[in-house]
């Protein structure tokens, strides 16, 4: 018997890595299609994708990268795994990383105070605007996906009616630029210099702890095998003594707690003040990152990394006269070659699993036949 | 289970060292100056350009650009190299091109709009014996960056003359992509040209976009939208600083008889694929974006760069009314007095609704 359960073991991590091989391979193979198809060689294009990407400042590009859309990524996988779609990320942070640069512009206090605060402002702002969703879902039954895209378009209102000159934001001196007050030098979050290669964030500490929460929290405690078994069955968790409509607003908060830090590494470590230019979709990047590594803390920062690696050689593309659409195509056919992979991987353990159970029943009846004819 | 983990751990540990291990090679600018100083023996100016949002064929800011580069490439002879942003860009995105550009030997290397402004103070201090041009912002610190602004109320102020004068309903409208005070710019020009001549002519103001989203300066759908709201509120002049989106303010207007359309920071009129619309575009108000660009590279060219701030004001023709099309000549002798009086200074134009 435990011979038997290893085996298993075995075979669903082949499996499990098998999905987002495949759909590598297959995005891979329309990319290299959808080049052909403009008339230009894919080889060289990729040949340029391994040598620009492994380049040194290269490299600390991905990683910056990457620990955003790991905080991006982790905070839609919470609600993934309880089945809440929290499309609403990107409103979260973006609110969140605005009032918390316009907290952190106006204090100046030790750097070891103030980051904390900018930090839990973030954190608060978030999981307030993710909780609205969360109560407008359990007390009035409105979808979670409805209610997100609309706190989206009004988190991007309000910023927008704050950000004014004379209210919390000032104009540069060119009148071109809106921003906040920028952060105090004693806010800034540590860098590492990694010499020519520019600076790597510190803040992909922070990403790294947040995936080890994550992990904890969700395989470890009673409360994440709560938030799965809700995610899995309602009903059975209700039955299981889960109240679920508190596992509902409770997950919804800690995904917007975590929506709340995806701002922080550009707020911190890169911008210094929330200004036009902030990055916006990080949210809907969260998504298909969550997708990819499915909502599993390494798969998520394998998955972060390889859309760093992407943006980063697509950009270079285009400098070499490829077209800079190239990216947009890879992502999106990975994204669904993902979905596709997933599924057929699924179907093909299950009807293997069948297969197995099916070879030990027979096996165990022919079994007891021939004691019952012995 | 377990020795299996161990063993995709102990892998994933080695390629991450491998990974690591590489990373003390080369950075990408010393790779990219190995292959390309092979390659670049032409002569001539080589030319980078980082463009906004929309790019190259946006009919609108990014073309009056490319206008003022395609000028100083067939007269220089050189290469050209154009990079666009796209709306989900960041600064670190916006650093690479520009460095990209400038370590491939590009000189000088032009950003197209503001939102370049803060790369470029980086990337700028990075490769000081390259020149650097921004279009639309100032870039202070670094000392060799051609600073290229407009005054882009001037010329609104004169289309808000034309609107007022041109309307029927008494009622005129203004679409601006985004809410940022650039934008801003042209709302207040046209806003306060409108009220000088007609008081009483309302005015319908309305943006795309908001605060970081850049979409509504790439969106001809919202353009569309809103300018048929507008034309079903009676509004019968509209006025769209809107980059790309402005075909779609300019295809709606055309749908409506009698309806005027003015265009922004190229001549419309001109362009071929609006060839449709054209009979609906009254005037465009022209930001000669071009002449500020191919000034900044014929300097480099003549060995003496532009830098520092170079404003380009209605006075120097930096914008202007287009007259394509000859719908506002009947009306010209109004449009030249309002010019004489802001380019005296008699009248001030403001910059902020």
């Amino acid at each position: 018997m435990k011979k038997f359960t290893s085996r298993i073991d075995k075979e669903k991590l082949l499996l499990a890595a098998a999905a987002p091989v495949l759909a590598l391979v297959a995005a891979l193979v329309v990319t290299a299609l959808v080049i052909l198809a403009t008339g230009k060689n894919p080889f060289p294009a990729f040949n340029d994708m391994l040598s620009y990407g492994s380049a040194s400042d290269s490299q600390v590009y991905i990683l910056n990268k990457a620990t955003t859309y790991y905080l991006a990524g982790i905070a839609v996988a919470v609600g993934f795994r309880m089945n809440l779609f929290n499309i609403g990320v990107d409103g979260q942070y973006r609110l969140a990383a605005f009032l918390a640069a316009v907290v952190g512009g106006a204090m100046s206090l030790p750097g070891i105070v103030q980051i904390p605060v900018i930090i839990v402002v973030a954190m608060l702002v978030g999981a307030m605007w993710s909780a609205v969703a969360g109560i407008l879902k359990v007390t009035r039954g409105v979808s979670e996906v409805i209610s997100t895209i609309m706190l989206n378009a009004i988190a991007t209102a309000i910023i927008a009616y704050l950000i004014q000159p004379g209210r919390l934001g000032q104009l540069d001196s060119a009148g071109t630029l809106v921003s906040t007050k920028p952060l105090p030098d004693s806010a800034w979050f540590f860098t590492i210099d990694m010499g020519p290669a520019g600076q790597l964030w510190g803040f992909i500490v922070v990403a790294v702890l947040a995936g080890i929460a994550y992990w904890f929290t969700l395989g470890r405690t009673r409360f994440g095998f709560d938030l799965r078994a809700v995610g899995q069955s309602e009903s059975a968790a209700a039955a299981s003594g889960a109240n679920v409509k508190k596992m509902i607003i409770t997950s919804m908060i800690i995904s917007g707690l975590v929506a709340g830090l995806v701002g922080m590494p550009t707020l911190l470590n890169d911008t210094h003040q929330f200004d036009n230019s902030f990055p916006t979709g990080l949210g809907f990047t969260g998504i298909a990152i969550a997708l990819l590594g499915r909502n599993n803390p390494i798969g998520i920062g394998l998955a972060a990394l390889l859309w760093g690696f992407l943006e980063r050689t697509t950009n270079h593309l285009e400098f070499i006269g490829y077209d800079k659409e190239i990216l947009g195509v890879i992502q999106g056919v990975i994204v669904l070659c993902v979905v596709i992979a997933y599924e057929l991987v699924r179907r093909y353990g299950l009807k293997r699993q069948q297969q197995r159970v099916g070879a030990e029943l027979a096996a165990q009846a022919a079994k007891t036949e021939t004691e019952v004819t012995a | 289970m377990r020795r299996v983990s161990k063993i995709a751990a102990a892998g994933i540990a080695t390629a991450a060292l491998a990974l690591s291990a590489t990373a003390c090679g080369s950075t990408s600018s010393q790779k990219d100056s190995g292959t390309s100083s092979s390659s670049a023996g032409g002569k001539g100016v080589k030319i980078g350009v980082a463009y906004d949002v929309g790019g190259r064929g946006d009919h609108s800011f990014n073309d009056s650009a490319a206008r003022g580069i395609d000028k100083a490439k067939s007269e220089f002879g050189g290469s050209v190299k154009e990079l666009t942003a796209k709306t989900t860009d960041t600064e670190a995105d916006r650093v690479q091109k520009l460095s990209d550009l400038a370590s491939g030997g590009y000189n000088p290397v032009i950003g197209i709009g503001f939102a370049y402004a803060n790369s470029m103070k980086q990337v700028a201090a990075k490769f000081p014996n390259t020149t650097f041009g921004i279009v639309d912002s100032v870039v202070e610190g670094p000392k060799n960056v051609d600073n290229i602004v407009f005054t882009e109320e001037q010329g609104s102020y004169l289309a808000g003359v034309a609107a007022a004068l041109k309307t029927k309903t008494g009622h005129v409208g203004f679409i601006g992509g985004v809410d940022v005070p650039l934008i801003k710019k042209f709302e207040a020009g046209f806003n306060q040209g409108v009220k000088d001549t007609k008081a009483d002519v309302k005015v319908d103001n309305q943006y795309l976009s908001h605060g970081s989203d850049t979409s509504g300066f790439a969106s001809p759908d919202k353009g569309k939208e809103a300018a048929q709201g507008m034309l079903d509120n009676g509004a019968d002049v509209i006025y769209t600083a809107a980059g790309s989106s402005g075909t779609g303010a300019i295809e709606a207007v055309a749908g409506k008889k009698g309806a005027w359309a003015i265009g922004v920071d190229s001549d419309q009129y001109q362009q071929a694929s609006l060839d449709k619309y054209k009979n609906s575009i009254l005037t465009s108000v022209v930001k000669n974006v071009d002449i500020g660009v191919y000034d900044l590279i014929k300097s480099v060219k003549d060995g003496k760069p532009l830098v520092g701030t170079n404003s380009y004001p209605l006075a120097k023709n930096g914008v202007s009314l287009a007259t394509s099309g000859g719908f506002i000549t009947d009306i010209q002798p109004q449009l030249d007095a309002a010019k004489k009086k802001i380019v005296d200074g008699s009248i001030k134009v403001k910059t902020t609704p």
